[in-house]
């Protein structure tokens, strides 16, 4: 790709201002730190936004409940009950019930951050920085640990999970070395890794078709300018195919979460 | 002609998942269709099995960026 430009049409050098960055690179990931500090950068803001707005909304839905709920509290106590009932109960049982709070705090949060990808002037999710599902996953991590070993003790933790029962013991030798990647490694790396890798995907797919676009419009061969309103048309598809993985990666999120806690607390693995 | 075999790689790595995602769904929608009543009860199993798989679609992703190589004409 050269850095020379064609004719330049009116519309794109306005929209764009310059050339556009062709191609999409990891360094959008990586904004500049605000204001000289290196550390508050555009996800650090979308992040406190994120939890200012979740405040906010529960507490405003919560302040003055109704026996026929409002709009807001309708909303609210439909999050709250989808966590609780249709996936902490529905997943780890009746002992769910105690970890509602929870996932439903991870459901909105993750759901929140997901939707920022889309929202015009953000642009980005703070969920397409690895640091950020690390840290979601770790919380997982411990979480199902501590409740393991509350529940069984170290030993006995360890032995259900490494050492399944009713296997024949040669078996041990695939089996152990699996089950132990499984739950030190595989689960936390694939957790974060799935948020992660969904969220830089979607913000990659949606910058190639919307700079793409540009780079289209500013090409060389006439035939080619047309195709941008192809790109364009794509982005928007794309951007509500994002909206959709949004929510279903914070539902499944909150569902893997569940599931790695019933296999904690359940009796048998 | 200068470019990343990576997203060869990519496109080959997507196969499998493609068609283990697109098994976990048909069997949920014929599940469905035989016994809607379970729609709801299979829905977690649904998801819990198209995130474990599309996961290996996602590990491609993330490798295929982080082992990018280098130009070699630079």
């Amino acid at each position: 790709m050269t850095k020379e430009r064609g004719t330049v049409s009116k519309v794109a050098s306005v929209l764009s201002m310059e050339d556009p960055p062709w191609p999409p690179s990891v360094d959008e990931f990586f904004p500049p730190g605000l204001f000289g500090i290196p550390w508050l950068t555009k996800f650090a803001l979308m992040t406190w936004l994120a939890v200012a707005v979740l405040i906010v909304f529960f507490l405003a839905a919560y302040r003055n409940p109704k026996i026929v709920p409002t709009r807001v509290q309708w909303l609210a106590e439909a999050i709250y009950s989808f966590n609780r009932d249709g996936v902490a109960r529905e997943v780890i049982g009746h002992e769910g019930v105690r970890f509602g709070p929870y996932l439903a705090t991870l459901f909105s949060f993750i759901a929140l951050t997901n939707l920022f990808s889309i929202l015009p002037g953000l642009q980005v999710s703070p969920n397409a920085h690895i640091a950020y599902p690390i840290v979601l996953a770790l919380i997982t991590y411990v979480l199902y640990f501590y409740w393991g070993i509350k529940r069984h003790g170290l030993g006995k933790y360890l032995k259900m999970n490494l050492f399944p029962a009713n296997v024949p013991w040669p078996m041990y030798a695939i089996l152990t070395p699996m089950e132990f990647a499984t739950l030190f490694v595989l689960r936390p790396f694939t957790l974060a890794l799935r948020l992660f890798a969904n969220m830089f995907a979607g913000h990659m797919m949606l910058l190639v078709f919307t700079l793409g676009g540009f780079v289209l419009l500013n090409a060389d061969a006439l035939f080619l300018k047309p195709v941008s309103l192809a790109s364009w048309a794509m982005a928007i598809a794309l951007t509500i195919f994002e909206t959709l993985i949004a929510l279903l990666q914070a539902y499944v999120f909150v569902m893997l979460t569940s599931s790695y806690l019933q296999s904690s607390l359940s009796e048998e693995h | 002609m200068y470019g990343s075999l990576a997203a060869i790689g990519y496109g080959l790595a997507a196969i499998g998942p493609g068609i283990g995602v697109g098994l976990v769904f048909a069997s949920y929608i014929q599940s469905t269709a035989r016994q809607p009543e379970t729609a709801g009860l299979n829905r977690p199993n649904l998801f819990l099995g198209f995130a474990v798989i599309e996961v290996l679609a996602l590990l491609a992703i993330a490798f295929g960026f982080i082992w990018q190589g280098t130009n070699p004409a630079q």
